[in-house]
């Protein structure tokens, strides 16, 4: 079966996850974007690669944030946007997510960027546009339940290029509720695929998925251990629903154990860097001492971000 | 067809402009032969104003038909663009289609005094209406030919005429 | 009528018998074996060279969606799927709106069933009443109106002391039970075997030890109340080594395994193919291997199709949203081909799983072609093939993994009590 977000000359057609492409399209994809990033600094913030066409934000899930970093993507390429923000309980009165589909490409879209609070959504779309001879519209995911987050996962692997320069020597580990994260599922994608040889997650055995290790980590219950030596540290947002119950006693201990402090954060490399995808929950999972420290660099990681869709719509947009 | 000598051709481009130009005036090299050609000339002029340089490949007007090209180098213009006269510098003017998008990426960094272009080579067979200021040489060649700079490992410029 | 079936490779498991012989029906009845019966006179003959001739398939699990889904399927759309996939008897689920919890709606379904192109319908009755394990549904009265076996579906009893009263008040007047082993809570809101694949795709996971928790407490109740148990849809090598060693120890239990399980794993999944979302889930190939390997081995002991129709509406969603089940009426036979094949069985002890081995279950006298037997019989094209696809389905359920695949085996008749239900594609 045919990698449902690649066309038949093997070039990205859309950009549902990470895991399974190739590294030269990742690289080509982390290339593209650098020129990107001069655009925020001109008078005028816009490039007409998009001049004409239709970007919908398709949001099954309410996300302001990650809407507003693809729409101002889209608008810096001159597309125009329509935003669209459908909860899920109006689609369970009738209309179906492919209904939906089917009546904004009657309205000549030629590009969606999805969330939703299934995984797998966004391939469902994509496969329908197939079936029904769509083929020219493209499809993003800007997170699917918890299977995927790519242009968050190239976003920061962007960030790390930028600091550390080359992938093949970093250790980097990856903390927090790994068992309900898109984003980290496309990080661990994103950095094996990019050659890290050392590959870390940490936090309890409630927040890590069964079988994990298969996908190319080293597990760590131990935040101590698990840091030592570190290049870079990724953290993970902890929902607020999973803070106490079943899963967590509560919020003060897994700050005790699990969150970032400067205490903790000097096991890792005097030059580590820190990233969080935000929004962060200061306190819980990281201390605001480090959030806000010299080793951060949470705030370039959005300002990369805008970058990097740029650089993915304009890629799918010309395959 | 033996091809003129690039290195030539720079140091009699860079005479004609020495008369034409304002102290402010900036000089901005298209990727990757025009930047070549324009470093040349800063170089040659004695200009204070950075060089600037731009890579088109946002701009234009076949993205639509065939996509982003690989190896896109970020553009630079490390000068205030707002009432300053600029010079374009490319290798080789031909459709004039990349003279347009340059013209249209440097608008959206500032209003210009005034854009003058300045080129290696004209080769004819515009498809927009572009007239270069100054032009070192003109030959005209067929359709199927391109003419392309290049640049040797020592960092000698020469010109190479290859089938399209 | 009489009829002559000739020159066929006439296969009763039953009997041992795997041998070029003809057969002769009459009055509904399987009247002669290899000689015609004195004086027999055939209204009809059929030539089934290079065909096969078998007892008609049993199927312990098809739901026709009646009464309650008619949208998904009809009585009428899913008894042309059961006899174009050679399938003559069929137990259905006592999961339909509402549940198979009266008498009267079981009478019902008996009474729409009675059409001589129609499989013969065993209805398995509600172990509870509404399957909500709360209140025990009146056995003996459900038992009369038809009702061969009471169950949950693939729903819980979640209250232990419910199971175990529910299984007392069986055992007093012989019922079987079938029941599903799945732990409520540990299966809660998962969608797919608890491992690398459900990780990759982040979807939500059930553990094996769902199965096994489950299925332990059951067996120690069959144990303690002396009830006929039957395990239906065992998805994992677990819970077979659990029934093995349940045998072992004196524990009379019979267990049930899918096609689909019998063929696919939890990779199958591919890029969250709703048809591949499954109850119980699709386990690892590993666990497939066991089952394939126990069905073969007679520690599993029948197949079934698990048959479940699901209208697209229900289907084309995200993966979890999406209705579990897959359609199987007419992949059964096939599906049953390609597993013997591929484990290189006799065709005699695999079509064993889907005809006499599943009467054993339902107990009935069916699933043989004994002298006196019901004239239920299948003839079929072991050299033929379905390509699976929405037009070659008769199924209203369109939703199979399979679909697109090209399967063993073509049915060319299928004959109920001796008439031709269903003869060349009509």
């Amino acid at each position: 079966m045919r990698n449902p977000q690649l066309n038949s000359h093997g070039e990205l057609q859309h950009l549902l996850t990470i895991d399974g492409l190739p590294r030269e399209i990742l690289a080509a994809i982390l290339d593209t974007a650098a020129p990107f990033t001069e655009v925020a600094e001109r008078e005028v913030k816009k490039l007409p690669l998009l001049r004409g066409k239709s970007v919908f934000n398709l949001f099954f899930e309410n996300s302001t944030r990650t809407r507003t970093t693809f729409e101002i993507a889209a608008k810096r390429l001159s597309a125009d946007v329509i935003n669209l923000n459908i909860s899920t309980s109006s689609t369970a009165k009738g209309e179906t997510l492919l209904d939906t589909v089917d009546n904004l490409c009657a309205m000549q879209a030629d590009m969606f960027v999805v969330r939703h609070a299934a995984s797998g959504a966004p391939f469902l779309i994509a496969q329908h546009l197939a079936a029904m001879g769509l083929e020219h519209i493209h499809v993003i995911n800007a997170g699917d339940g918890r299977h995927a987050h790519p242009t968050q996962g190239l976003l920061d692997m962007y960030t790390i290029r930028h600091y550390k320069k080359d992938f093949t020597g970093l250790t980097v580990a990856i903390i927090g509720d790994l068992l309900h994260s898109r984003v980290a599922r496309s990080q661990i994608h994103a950095l094996t695929a990019l050659g890290v040889p050392e590959l870390r997650v940490i936090g309890p055995k409630t927040l890590i998925p069964t079988d994990v290790a298969q996908l190319g980590v080293r597990v760590f219950h131990d935040m101590r251990a698990g840091l030592k030596d570190v290049d870079v540290v990724m953290m993970l947002r902890l929902q607020n629903e999973r803070m106490q119950g079943a899963l967590l006693p509560s919020p003060q201990e897994f700050f005790k154990y699990y969150g970032l402090t400067a205490d903790k954060l000097e096991c890792a490399r005097p030059d580590a860097i820190v990233m969080h995808p935000g929004p962060m929950n200061r306190g819980v999972e990281i201390d605001s001492a480090v959030a806000d420290g010299p080793h951060a660099v949470i705030l370039p990681q959005v300002t990369f971000g805008i970058a990097v869709r740029m650089a993915v719509m304009s890629m799918l947009a010309g395959n | 067809m033996v091809m003129p000598d690039a290195e030539r051709l720079c140091l009699a481009l860079a005479e004609h402009l020495r008369t034409g130009l304002h102290p402010d005036t900036a000089l901005v090299g298209i990727h990757t032969g025009g930047v070549w050609v324009a470093e040349r000339l800063h170089a040659a002029l004695g200009l204070k104003t950075p060089l600037g340089t731009l890579d088109v490949a946002f701009y234009r007007d076949d993205f639509s038909r065939s996509g982003l090209h690989a190896q896109l180098k970020p553009s630079d213009i490390p000068f205030d663009v707002e009432d300053r006269p600029i010079v374009i510098v490319d290798d080789v003017l031909y459709t004039g289609r990349t003279i347009r998008a340059a013209m249209n990426e440097i608008f959206d960094y500032g209003r210009p005094a005034r854009i003058d272009l300045a080129v290696l080579i004209d080769r004819g067979g515009r498809e927009l209406p572009v007239c270069p200021r100054w032009v070192a040489h003109a030959l005209t060649l067929d359709p199927d030919k391109n003419l392309q700079l290049e640049r040797s490992d020592a960092g000698v410029l020469s010109l190479r005429l290859i089938d399209a | 009528m009489k009829i002559h079936i000739k020159n066929g490779r006439l296969i009763d498991p039953a009997a041992g018998i795997d041998a070029q012989k003809d057969l002769f029906l009459a009055a509904g009845k399987v009247a002669g074996i290899g000689t015609a019966p004195d004086g027999f006179a055939a209204n009809r003959i059929i030539d089934a060279s290079g065909l096969v001739v078998c007892p008609g398939l049993i199927d312990l699990a098809a739901r026709l969606r009646e009464p309650g889904f008619e949208y998904r399927a009809t009585l009428e759309s899913e008894m042309a799927a059961a006899v174009a996939g050679g399938v003559t008897s069929l137990a259905c689920p006592p999961d339909t709106d509402p549940p198979l919890d009266e008498p009267g709606l079981v009478e019902m379904l008996k009474h729409r069933a009675r059409h001589p192109n129609f499989a013969h319908v065993y209805p398995v009755g509600a172990l509870t009443v509404g399957l909500a394990g709360e209140r025990l549904t009146e056995m003996a009265e459900l038992h009369e109106a038809g009702c061969v076996a009471f169950g949950q579906a693939h729903l819980p009893v979640t209250d232990t002391r419910v199971l175990m009263r529910a299984m007392q008040y069986a055992a007093t007047f012989d019922f079987p039970v079938w029941l599903q082993a799945q732990d409520p809570f540990l299966g809660q809101d998962g969608v797919a075997h608890d491992g690398e694949v459900a990780t990759r795709l982040g979807l939500a996971g059930i553990p094996v030890s769902a199965e096994t928790i489950a299925l332990s407490t059951i067996l120690q109740l069959a144990r303690d109340t002396g009830v006929r148990i039957h395990v239906t849809r065992i998805s994992s090598a677990a819970a077979l080594d659990m029934i093995v060693a349940a045998r072992a120890s004196g524990i009379g239990v019979s267990c049930d395994v899918s096609v689909n399980h019998l063929h696919l794993s939890d990779a199958d999944i591919g890029y969250f193919d709703p048809h591949a979302n499954l109850v119980p889930p699709l386990r690892s190939g590993p666990d497939r291997d066991a089952l394939r390997r126990g069905l073969a081995e007679g520690t599993v002991n029948a197949l079934c199709s698990d048959h479940t129709p699901v209208d697209d509406d229900a289907k084309q969603l995200p993966f979890a949203e999406a209705e579990a089940g897959a359609t199987g009426l007419e992949l059964l036979l096939p599906l049953t081909l390609k597993w013997a094949a591929e484990m290189q069985l006799p065709l005699a002890r695999a079509l064993a799983r889907i005809t006499s081995d599943a009467a054993r279950i339902l107990g009935l006298a069916a699933g043989v072609l004994a002298p006196g037997a019901a004239a239920d019989v299948c003839i079929f094209d072991p050299r033929g093939s379905l390509k699976v696809t929405r037009e070659s389905l008769r199924s209203q359920g369109k939703n199979t993994p399979f679909l697109g695949r090209e399967l063993p085996g073509r049915v060319r008749y299928t004959l109920l009590d001796g008439h031709v239900a269903y003869e060349n594609g009509r």
